[in-house]
């Protein structure tokens, strides 16, 4: 792994530190609202993870592309997208990014090419090979971020991706999420080899493994590969060690990892050991933390407030987003039966 | 003039990689070897390797690739070699290509169109003879659609690369070697309407896409002892064309579905119960079908041809429906 960068300046260790904040706050109120059954369906959180997406978004490039997961709240959030249009889209309302058809697995936002919100594990690779050999035949200079998981590591799409993006020379940055488990299957239990970075080197793509709780060396990873993907017009690959504290959904009862791992990983917690850095280097002070802390609060108070006050889609507009000119027109509704003849 | 279908489908995509520049054409063994059914031949060499893609063999990624493709601004032209590999592709077609745009709640749209060779045969056994078009028929956001003449073959990949949405082509591998005269103008202007390939009164012969040339030939077939069919050829297997079907039973009163998928679940079955539900009025026998028999396809050419329908089979059933057995 890279060598920890040390120094960083206030203006952007406050940045980071609510970065990262206003997303574990937002999934916490989350994780309320699907007590509250606000949300609804399966509600996957970010939390212990934040690192990753606040600090290799931010590097991104107004026009790049994003493809993530089915845990992509907080890449939504890096991305632009607005708590109000991200929340409401959990709530399944009007308003929400996706329009309410999508929901917390599902956020699409095509004004900062956010292109989901997938919930098919590795099922976003293939869709990243394809944006940036889009780009790079329309000699666009933009690239693909491809977030996922260690999981995805398992299934073929993940090798036959790779292979593509290496074998054509494409601007994509692979970011693997790796937090250990798959669900419930740890790493070790589902891969012969478990060092991830090593496969992506096997495919001839440049591969770095980072401490993924730690933002500034996720960020500086980050802006090294970028800036090689965009130099050199070559895909490269980071494998993020990170680890999620909550449960991987809001079904899973967590019977497959000791509750002692958790605390230990929570010990690596990617904010409060900034806030402790940023802190004992006298870079921040307990007013900032709190100004931090009210930001975010305001933010998701807002938001909350947005979603409740969203709409309900009618139900007449039920066939709609199935096809692109028709909106209800090209299948038609199914045809009544024929009425007997006098 | 006088060509086959396989270079009515590759005039087609010469065509389009011609007029706009964000067409290509990706695929297994397009590109050097010319395609597996020779329908790309040719192409490389005029296009050059970066249109014409030769991609490893990974169904998945490089279909994947072309629904990103499409999203980034391209119209890709993916070759999925035949139906049965597309199932290594199934993921991406159903659940991102069928789906992005309404996920997104219409904000994402795919233009891509995806072709694949499918039917019987040609002895080449249970793994490459299979007639899957139903199970894409089957799914909300994708548009199917089957060629069975050359001027179809000629003229529907244009439409379908004005299609926003994600369009799958079936070309029956039967047809590629079969020549026809092509009108110099040829007008294929919509993909969606079944069309009437010969009129006739006493029943409504309905197929598309290799079995016309079977259907059409049963009706010559009928004509010999006055019965007079009218066949239709589908054209579309998704949206269904109720209407021009429904025309057509409401006039001969009794219908076939000639379908070279399996019989159970076909698409002979849902056409059999649009009919049901909106015609039972009119019809004046009940409603059959001819589909292949429920075996994986086998090698000999004797069991080959006996599982799947045959003018022969299409005659005797027809009989029978009109009371006529001989």
């Amino acid at each position: 792994m890279n060598d920890k960068p040390s120094q960083v300046s206030r203006e952007q260790g406050l940045q980071w530190l609510l970065d990262m904040l206003r997303i574990r706050r937002m999934e916490e109120k989350c994780a309320e609202l699907y007590g509250e059954e606000k949300i609804r369906g399966f509600l996957h959180l970010y939390i212990g993870e934040e690192a990753v997406a606040a600090g290799v978004i931010p590097e991104l490039e107004a026009e790049d592309a994003v493809v993530a997961t089915y845990r992509e709240h907080g890449h939504a959030l890096m991305r632009g997208i607005s708590m109000n249009a991200i929340l409401a889209e959990m709530y399944g309302k009007q308003e929400g990014c996706s329009g309410g058809r999508g929901g917390s697995m599902h956020l699409f936002d095509a004004n900062t090419r956010f292109c989901g919100g997938n919930a098919i594990v590795s099922g976003g690779l293939p869709l990243a090979i394809g944006l940036a050999l889009a780009d790079k035949m329309q000699k666009q200079p933009r690239v693909t971020v491809c977030f996922f998981g260690e999981g995805a590591v398992a299934e073929g799409e993940f090798h036959e991706s790779l292979n593509l993006a290496a074998l054509w020379q494409l601007p994509v940055l692979f970011v693997c999420e790796n937090n250990l488990y798959a669900m419930g299957t740890a790493l070790a239990r589902s891969e012969s080899v478990t060092d991830i970075h090593r496969k992506a080197e096997s495919y001839g793509i440049h591969s770095t493994a980072v401490d993924g709780m730690d933002v500034m060396s996720v960020n500086t990873a980050a802006r090294l590969a970028l800036k090689k993907i965009r130099t050199e017009q070559v895909p490269a690959f980071l494998e993020m060690r990170t680890y999620r504290f909550r449960a991987h959904s809001m079904f899973d009862p967590e019977l497959y990892r000791e509750k002692t791992e958790v605390e230990q990983w929570k010990q690596l917690c990617p904010i409060t050991t900034l806030r402790a850095r940023l802190k004992a280097q006298q870079v921040i002070t307990d007013e900032d933390i709190a100004a931090i802390e009210q930001t975010a609060a305001a933010e998701i108070q807002a938001a909350v407030a947005f979603a409740e006050a969203g709409h309900w889609e009618p139900v007449e507009d039920l066939m709609k987003y199935v096809y692109t000119e028709s909106e209800n027109s090209v299948i038609p509704a199914q045809a009544g039966i024929q009425t007997p003849p006098p | 003039m006088n060509m086959t279908y396989r270079e009515a489908m590759r005039a087609a995509m010469r065509e389009a990689l011609q007029q706009d520049e964000r067409v290509f054409l990706m695929g297994e063994d397009v590109g050097r070897y010319g395609g597996c059914y020779a329908v790309s031949k040719g192409l490389l060499d005029e296009f050059g390797e970066e249109r014409i893609r030769d991609t490893p063999l990974s169904e998945s990624a490089f279909v994947g690739a072309g629904i990103g493709a499409a999203l980034g601004g391209m119209r890709p032209i993916v070759e999925v070699m035949t139906v049965n590999f597309s199932l290594l592709c199934l993921d991406q077609i159903v659940n991102t290509a069928a789906t992005l745009r309404h996920m997104s709640g219409g904000q994402f749209s795919v233009p891509v169109v995806l072709r694949m060779t499918t039917g019987a045969g040609r002895q080449l056994a249970a793994q490459h003879s299979h007639s899957l078009e139903c199970w894409y028929a089957h799914v909300p956001g994708l548009r199917v659609i089957a060629p069975a003449t050359l001027e179809d073959m000629r003229g529907m990949l244009r439409v379908a690369l004005e299609d926003p949405d994600p369009v799958i082509i079936f070309e029956h591998n039967a047809l590629y070697n079969r020549e026809g005269e092509l009108p110099d103008d040829v007008s294929v202007t919509e993909i969606r309407r079944a069309a009437v390939r010969r009129t006739g009164n006493h029943i409504s012969l309905i197929c598309y896409g290799g079995n016309l040339v079977k259907a059409l030939e049963a009706a010559d077939e009928l004509a010999k002892s006055g019965i007079e069919a009218e066949v239709i050829d589908l054209r579309s297997l998704r949206p269904l064309d109720d209407a021009t079907i429904l025309t057509s039973v409401r006039k001969t009163r009794r219908a076939i579905m000639i379908d070279e998928g399996w019989h159970s679940g076909s698409l002979a079955a849902e056409i059999g119960m649009r009919i049901s539900e909106q015609a039972f009025y009119d019809l004046d026998a009940p409603l059959a079908r001819v589909c292949t028999a429920e075996v994986p396809i086998p090698y000999p050419s004797h069991l080959e041809q006996a599982a799947l329908p045959q003018v022969a089979t299409i005659v005797s059933k027809a009989r029978e429906v009109l009371g006529q057995h001989v």
